[in-house]
């Protein structure tokens, strides 16, 4: 992190501690996870697949029907929140496939905030869709014609902007990762996630799952998924990363696996990098998972050896979509697809008497489009 | 007194950028040469990173365009070693914290006290995190220089007491490159470090004209120029090393005033 920035994390940092715990705040952000964003998400059971793959039975923690389609919203009230608190009238953030920035400027329109989200270039042309959604929320995207052109750089170019505008400005980061308190925001406000699979679960089977299967690119859906079992170490946590065409090819974004640890975007953490610390190029079917770093308390859960990271290629995560797509009735997103597929790849040798919960971090529709030209089908959205 | 104040016995230092392998290391090489013959009296040598995220888009094209031509910290370390056989003045690398921390602390540092390299900017590393490095830096006697932002505030106290080799003062918000103005009260900078710490104080980002030195140098101990620097090794390539020399010298000159 530079010095520059250095005050504006320690203030966000103090923000945070002070309105963790009021009740207001508190009650504001339950308020607008139940009342906007459709909170809780559905725990559903399901039947069809479980019967298909004959071993474990399978819950899917709907984090798709939220408000805008993902698990990101949830991350970005509460900093749009916090924000607001904080006297900030302007959020700026990066985004990959769109999604977050589509959070954000959706969060910036409900609470009358300036948006601005940096998004690479490249991005920006293979998710047209979501910037025309972004401009129509009212926010201003800046395609990020440095460097790779791609999520690495969005995320660059954001600090880069806060750097030079700091007063009225938030950064919304939309991961578990970036410098101390992100991680730790990040997480606290996606753990509303296992919060409610936790209750869920307990209600249906009256007990706890027997593993918590979420995909990883910076980490925020599968960190809000395993933080409130993380102390149950009976429930396995198992994040599934993105191979793209294998982690044996450099054409991969799976950073646990074939990463080492570095510093880089204010955090110590995995980073995918050659031998001498440049950041690699990475590569995934999947733009929401195209990032080659991971989040420094997924480095940790690794460390410790409490959660499983492992790698799911293109291949795998296209059949999961379209597997889910015609078994259930479900379309989803390409990220999420990386844990179904491993979902079904140990449901079947697991006894029927275990329980895997998998989040569906989000809806598939931005995804369509391009699954049907990986498939050879000439379609443009 | 280490290598780097004696950079700031002479007068007003002028401190030049360059970053290493931009278009190649013998074009780099030349133009050290010329800055060293032209007044420069600390030379900063940039470590190309894949993401330099202080930089404004002139140095990380310069950045890209010299890891493009294959340059590597092993291969800077050689040049650095073969420039010393005939190059004095103090030199300090500067780059990001993954080259260093990935080539290993302990062994990228050493090189630099034995290839001479006095100090280390690392911009991405602020005061909270340099346990990472210092130990090291010190048991080798390698400055690991700190620097202070418009936004440092209540920091500076903390920051200026522990400063090594000089104290590196970003003049403006936001990343490097030239501007036309530089609204920061940079006395009040200054002064505010002056009651903490003796050391010199170089101010950096945004300067491009011999006027803008002057005036950074009038305030604090000396001028960093980067951007506009590059902008000539953009322009000439093979051939900036003469123009960056004419550069160098009518910028010293101008701050000796």
């Amino acid at each position: 992190m530079p010095e520059t920035l250095m005050n504006a994390v320690i203030e966000l940092e103090e923000a945070y501690n002070r309105f963790k715990d009021d009740p207001t705040f508190q009650a504001e952000l339950t308020e607008l996870f139940n009342g906007y964003a459709g909170r809780p998400s559905l725990l559903y059971y399901a039947e069809k697949m479980t019967r298909d793959l004959g071993g474990a039975k399978i819950y899917l923690k709907r984090e798709d029907l939220n408000h805008t389609g993902a698990h990101k919203i949830n991350n970005v009230l509460g900093q749009a929140l916090l924000a607001k608190k904080m006297g900030k009238t302007r959020l700026i953030a990066e985004t990959g496939a769109g999604q977050h920035g589509v959070a954000t400027a959706t969060a910036a329109a409900l609470f009358g905030m300036e948006c601005v989200v940096f998004m690479g270039e490249e991005d920006t042309k293979r998710q047209a869709l979501n910037v025309y959604k972004m401009r129509l929320l009212g926010a201003k995207v800046v395609p990020v014609a440095s460097g790779t052109r791609t999520l690495k750089d969005a995320v660059s170019e954001a600090m880069r902007e806060w750097t030079s505008r700091i007063a009225d400005t938030h950064y919304c980061i939309g991961s578990t990762m970036g410098p101390h308190p992100f991680p730790t925001i990040v997480r606290d406000f996606q753990a509303v996630i296992s919060k409610e699979i936790k209750a869920q679960i307990l209600q249906k089977e009256g007990r706890l799952p027997d593993a918590v299967i979420a995909c990883v690119g910076g980490g925020s859906n599968a960190m809000g998924s395993f933080y409130h079992f993380i102390p149950d170490k009976q429930v396995a946590l198992i994040g599934c990363e993105a191979a793209g065409r294998g982690i044996d090819t450099f054409e991969t974004a799976a950073t646990v696996n074939t990463g080492k640890v570095g510093i880089f975007h204010g955090m110590k953490s995995y980073f995918c990098q050659d031998e001498y610390g440049q950041i690699a190029p990475v590569y995934s079917i999947s733009a929401g998972l195209d990032y080659p770093g991971v989040g420094p308390e997924h480095a940790y859960l690794h460390d410790i050896g409490r959660a499983t990271y492992v790698p799911v290629t293109d291949d795998e995560a296209v059949d999961a979509f379209e597997y889910l797509s015609k078994t259930e009735g479900i379309i989803p997103a390409i990220e999420s697809s990386h844990a179904l597929a491993y979902a079904k790849k140990i449901a079947s040798d697991m006894g029927k008497d275990k329980i895997i919960v998998v989040t569906v971090s989000g809806r598939g529709d931005k995804d369509c489009a391009a699954i049907a030209r990986y498939r050879g089908e000439d379609i443009h959205e | 007194m280490s290598k780097i104040r004696q950079a700031f016995a002479n007068g007003k230092a002028f401190i030049p950028f360059i970053t290493c392998g931009d278009p190649d290391l013998a074009t780099t090489g030349a133009i050290v040469r010329a800055m060293a013959e032209n007044g420069a009296d600390l030379i900063e040598l940039g470590i190309p990173f894949s993401d330099p995220t202080a930089e404004g888009p002139v140095i990380q094209g310069a950045n890209l365009r010299a890891l493009r031509g294959g340059v590597t910290t092993d291969r800077i370390f050689d040049f650095v070693r073969e420039l010393r056989r005939d190059v004095s003045i103090p030199m300090v690398f500067m780059t990001y914290a993954n080259v260093v921390f990935s080539y290993g602390a302990e062994r990228f540092v050493a090189a630099c006290e034995k290839t001479g390299i006095d100090g280390l900017i690392l911009p991405d590393i602020p005061f909270e995190e340099k346990e990472e490095f210092i130990d090291v830096c010190r048991s080798h006697g390698v400055d690991l220089i700190s620097m202070i932002a418009p936004t440092s505030e209540n920091r500076i106290a903390m920051i200026a007491r522990e400063a090594e080799g000089f104290l590196y003062i970003v003049s403006s918000l936001g990343v490097t490159g030239t501007r036309s103005e530089i609204h920061t009260d940079i006395q009040a900078l200054v002064q505010a470090v002056r009651k903490n710490t003796d050391i010199p104080c170089a101010v950096g980002f945004g300067i491009s004209t011999p006027a803008q030195a002057q005036k950074m140098a009038n305030l604090s101990d000396g001028a960093i120029v980067g951007s506009a620097i590059i902008r000539l090794v953009e322009q000439y390539g093979k051939d900036s090393p003469e123009k960056i020399g004419e550069y160098v010298r009518s910028m010293k000159s101008a701050i000796r005033k």
